[in-house]
């Protein structure tokens, strides 16, 4: 794992072949425009794909933010919005990749099933600080609904990011930080 | 005998909602400081400096500290000789609870059923718990906490004989199946005995007490003492990217129980543990 070293500026969505070279345990910044959904969105856009319907918003080789952000003081551009649960997009995961999503952020740990889609589809999942609502939601210059705005903070959004800090938990090669991490750490109880 | 308008109560549990959002305790945030020092893994530092930053950028700036404003808890106590006027009590609460949210730009993240799942449009109806008490004071305790960590809740209707160590099994065992999910560095909240809903209530209100705070109760002490060794032997550290602190504090709340039974419940709460109190000792205190 390389976290020592410095975070490396990226802009999303992804330029061709940058997925695939980047490694667990690598801090980012990502710059441009990531797209928030959460529970209910994956619901309704993976029933659409599997309706044969077309989708409406085309996430096709995307960045998605597993976030459901608070609605923004006026004349702010956003509230808090740091990562929700990753593991509640599970079920949706492997369908959104094979669809074409080319990396998720979230937090914690992912199935066995999202990380073997993760290798299969070169795509990446990154991990950004639970809890850091409001130090991450400085990141974030501009957002607004495009898909299920009904769903208020379970919408989609359209998000631009300036630096937002991520560190890649599950790689192409299906490293996962969240195994290898607290195995460093962890010491055998008596 | 001593009175109570329902608009005082709207008014505190409004404030009580925006401020709990916005200000970390400041004992959590001693807590997350100390952490710091005693951490070794550099991913768990950096993470602990980006939590304790972004307690004092949600202070200023009166942003959420986490996006997740929660699901709010109230535990009310109020003294029997106390009388609520011009209104309900219950529905004061939860119009408080809506005022809160809507004023300070919180996340409104209630669903009104849980199966049919459309939003309740102002974060009610909060889970209100009332303790009546001798004398004619009024206290009330706004606990917003997010599901990250609620959804990593335990409950064990254990065997007497599996004793002290099966209690220990199971916490740790809860703590280590939450791994990463609860935004670790966790406290960890214990409740021992009573019956299935007693334990669940006495883990949630552990998690009120400063971390720094031990046990009244020698015994459960030095519980706690143990369990929070064991914890944080677990490895999952900050942000559980790995680290040698995955909770700030384990608190036990024990009562009596049941002679076929050893109930124990965990409830984990995120760094971001937030809650608020006003106590009301009359109209001279406002």
């Amino acid at each position: 794992m390389m976290s020592r070293e410095p975070a490396e500026r990226i802009e999303a969505p992804f330029a061709g072949g940058v997925a695939a070279r980047l490694v667990t345990g690598q801090r980012l910044l990502l710059n441009g425009v990531l797209y928030g959904a959460r529970d209910e969105a994956h619901l309704r856009f993976t029933d659409a794909l599997d309706r044969g319907e077309e989708p409406p918003v085309d996430l096709r080789g995307q960045v998605i933010y597993y976030v459901g952000p608070t609605s923004p003081r006026p004349g702010r551009p956003c509230g808090a919005a740091g990562p929700t649960t990753s593991g509640r997009m599970d079920k949706y995961t492997p369908r959104m990749l094979e669809y074409g999503v080319s990396a998720v952020i979230g937090k914690g740990r992912r199935s066995p099933e999202v990380a073997e889609a993760i290798q299969k589809q070169g795509a990446v999942y990154l991990a950004a600080t639970g809890g850091a609502g409001a130090l991450l939601g400085r990141c974030i210059k501009e957002m607004h609904a495009v898909a299920y705005p009904e769903l208020g903070p379970e919408a989609v959004y359209r998000i631009t990011v300036e630096d937002f800090p991520v560190t890649v938990a599950i790689d192409g090669r299906g490293d996962d930080i969240y195994r290898i991490g607290p195995a460093r750490y962890r010491m055998e109880c008596e | 005998m001593r009175e109570i308008a329902v608009s005082l109560i709207t008014d505190k549990v409004a404030q009580l909602c925006r401020d709990a959002n916005f200000e970390l305790p400041s004992a959590v945030r001693e807590a997350l400081e100390e952490a710091k020092g005693v951490e070794e893994s550099p991913q768990g530092r950096r993470i602990l400096g980006e939590i304790c930053e972004n307690a004092a950028i949600a202070r200023e700036e009166r942003i959420p500290l986490c996006q997740d404003t929660g699901m709010v808890s109230v535990f009310v106590e109020i003294g029997q000789d106390v009388h609520v006027s011009g209104g309900s009590l219950s529905e004061a609460i939860n119009a408080g609870v809506a005022r809160g949210y809507k004023d300070g730009y919180l996340r409104k993240s209630i669903v009104s059923d849980p199966l049919f799942r459309v939003n309740s449009g102002d974060n009610t109806p909060a889970v209100i718990h009332y303790d009546i008490v001798p004398g004619d004071g009024l206290r009330l305790t706004v606990m917003p906490k997010g599901f990250g960590s609620e959804n990593c809740t335990a409950l064990g209707m254990l065997k007497p004989a599996d004793g002290r160590d099966g209690v220990k099994k199971f916490v740790v065992g809860a703590v280590d199946k939450a791994g990463p999910n609860p935004c670790p560095p966790v406290i960890v909240g214990v409740g021992i005995g009573g019956n299935a809903e007693k334990a669940l209530l006495l883990a949630k209100k552990a998690l009120l007490r400063d971390p720094q705070t031990p046990a009244v109760n020698a015994e459960d002490a030095r519980l706690e003492r143990e369990l929070l060794e064991a914890v944080n032997k677990l490895g999952y550290g900050p942000g559980g990217l790995g680290g040698r602190v995955t909770a700030l504090a384990v608190h036990v709340e024990t009562y009596p129980t049941h002679i076929a039974g050893l109930p124990v419940a965990v409830c984990l709460n995120c760094h971001s543990t937030r809650h608020k109190t006003w106590e009301w000792r009359g109209e001279d205190d406002e």
